[in-house]
């Protein structure tokens, strides 16, 4: 399934979010997610169901003003 | 000492870390500046580079508190998502919130920052908005919930200090029991010890220290400024006059009769 994450396609294996987001190398980091504009609480993460399509922002700390 | 919702502070000079040359002349400069609450923000984060994990751990050995933002939202909807998105990873009700209503100038949008505001703080967060100095703007922030203001000075990073003189002055003398920090714009430490001189309770500094030819002596400056203009304040100013009044006694002046 190709999924759009943080802006590029990638292709998963998975339909969980918690497993997409180890698939794609993001195993063991502080991140949050939103999926399709919606913010997704990391407890969420392995009972949403992603479709062919979704939007997913995979977001980290970053330096700010 | 500075109370921002539940949370008590000593230092008035909160610091941006964005824009440093590397994580270590960050860090210098954060103990420098002797802050104690550091802005902070989310972006994409890169399975590969993993850049947002190494920040996050540095700032966390530094030992201060992290305001985050959410700057690049231009509507509620991003605001909202983003502040919910901070949240979770920084473990904090904290949110500096910023919608941005026009790029050139990074000028808030008011309308959409009273709305998004209304909504976080009815969700428990502890809203910090970056506004402009309109008065009513700023009630309208208070009635929704919010309990500090983030007024700016001038546009961001454009170091042109307090652009505004007499609409922030308006500003600190309607809202006396409202801390308020300026937020953006200052350029040197003289716009920030006039702006503690005026009342403001503290200044959030970014691109004036980042940018600096030696960021960590800039970060030693603004403390300074903020220490002094928050004991000139204190101390009581004098008003200032049109004529002059002789400092030197009059009584006794040879030649004089």
């Amino acid at each position: 399934m190709k999924i759009l994450v943080n802006g590029a396609w990638r292709e998963t294996q998975h339909a969980e979010l918690a497993r997409a987001l180890e698939e794609l190398g993001y195993g063991g980091s502080v991140v949050t997610t939103a999926l399709n504009g919606e913010f997704i609480a990391t407890t969420q993460r392995a009972r949403t169901v992603l479709t062919e399509g979704d939007r997913v922002e995979v977001l980290a700390p970053m330096q700010g003003g | 000492m500075l109370s921002l919702y539940s949370t008590t502070v000593r230092s008035r000079l909160m610091l941006g870390t964005a824009r440093y040359s590397s994580p270590a002349v960050l860090a210098q400069a954060v103990k420098a500046a002797r802050t104690e609450i550091v802005t902070v923000s989310l972006r994409r984060e890169s399975a590969g580079e993993r850049a947002g994990q190494a920040f996050w751990a540095l700032i966390r050995q530094l030992g201060v508190r992290v305001l985050p933002n959410t700057a690049g939202c231009h509507s509620v909807k991003e605001a909202v998502t983003t502040a919910h998105m901070a949240r979770e990873v920084f473990g904090t009700p904290w949110i500096k919130l910023e919608v941005i209503g026009e790029d050139d100038t990074l000028q808030p949008d008011v309308f959409g920052l009273v709305e998004a505001a209304r909504t976080l703080s009815a969700e428990g967060f502890e809203v910090f908005p970056y506004t402009t100095e309109d008065l009513v703007v700023a009630e309208r922030l208070l009635s929704a919930g919010c309990q500090v203001l983030m007024p700016w000075g001038a546009p961001i990073g454009s170091g042109r200090g307090l652009n505004n003189l007499f609409g922030l002055t308006a500003l600190r003398a309607h809202f006396r029991e409202v801390p308020l920090i300026i937020d953006a714009g200052l350029g040197v430490p003289s716009h920030a010890a006039r702006a503690l001189e005026l009342g403001f309770d503290a200044v959030l500094i970014n691109t004036a220290v980042a940018q600096a030819g030696d960021p960590v002596q800039m970060a030693a400056a603004f403390a300074q400024a903020v220490e002094a203009g928050f004991a000139a304040r204190q101390a009581g100013p004098i008003e200032p006059r049109d004529l002059a009044v002789p400092s030197t006694p009059l009584i006794g002046t040879a030649f004089r009769g």
